[in-house]
């Protein structure tokens, strides 16, 4: 009988550490798509919050923290990521190995980023608590701002191992250019 | 150019993949007649001025109808396809 051994999607590329800044793997209890049916954000909200503590987000918005929070992925969906739910009222799809959560934290986050993704990241625009679907140089991804220099990225997990090479590559080339002046 | 998500704000132009005029929204009634099957199917107007397209902006997965102008490639506004009465 073969046995089979659970890898994460960063499993051998994370953690990184370059020009201070850290770029490490997060790996959640469960990651759950929760899109309320017609009419139903309300009662899935208060479903969500009954069982997770957290409310269904409004657009571009996260709720939570870090033990269980909602970020809002498009129009009437959200990612549940912390504990499993299943709220009624709402489509609820498992994707806990759907995605891979990537965490970059230092100086250099925001400037590595924004070689990156074609939103404003500055701090009056993007807030803690704000999240945005948008691009991480060609794949579609989803930014939200954890901290003043902290952010969480999530790709599918089959684009792992692109995401981080694009993160290091920005990461590399920043702190080059940090050596020369 | 740069056009706005319904849902997300502003956003770049490479965000979004174009999907022709917004008419292909408004489908006749399967008994409409070949005539006007025709006219959904296969005719459009060349527009030099305001027209209103059919994006969809691919990170979020949102259909968005956007005015905008085909000379001075002005964007006047958006609405979210799923908002509209049809």
């Amino acid at each position: 009988m073969v046995s089979l051994v659970p890898k994460s999607p960063c499993a051998d590329l994370l953690p990184l550490a370059i020009a201070e800044t850290t770029v490490s793997e997060v790996v959640p209890e469960a990651i759950t798509l929760v899109a309320p049916f017609k009419g139903k954000k309300k009662t899935v909200s208060d479903a969500l919050k009954a069982e997770v503590g957290v409310g269904f987000p409004a657009p571009g918005r996260m709720t939570g923290k870090q033990d269980a929070r909602c970020i809002w992925v498009g129009p009437e969906q959200a990612l549940v990521i912390g504990p499993a739910v299943s709220p009624d009222g709402a489509a609820v799809t498992d994707q806990s190995d759907g995605f891979a959560v990537i965490q970059i934290t230092g100086p250099m986050a925001a400037n590595a980023l924004a070689r990156l993704t074609p939103i404003d990241l500055r701090r009056d625009h993007f807030k803690p608590g704000h999240t945005a679907r948008t691009l991480l140089n060609h794949m579609t991804c989803s930014i939200t701002r954890l901290g003043a220099a902290s952010f969480e990225i999530l790709v599918f997990r089959s684009m792992a191992k692109t995401a981080v090479h694009e993160l290091t590559e920005a990461l590399k080339l920043l702190e080059g250019r940090a050596k020369l002046s | 150019m740069r056009i706005t998500c319904p849902y997300c704000g502003e956003r770049d132009i490479r965000e979004f993949t174009y999907r022709g005029h917004a008419l292909a929204i408004a489908r006749p009634a399967p008994d409409a007649g070949e005539a006007a099957w025709d006219d959904y199917l296969h005719l459009r107007d060349n527009p030099a001025g305001a027209t209103q397209d059919l994006w969809h902006h691919g990170p979020c997965g949102a259909w968005v109808i956007v005015d905008r102008d085909t000379v001075t490639h002005e964007v006047a506004g958006s609405k979210a396809v799923a908002e509209v009465k049809r």
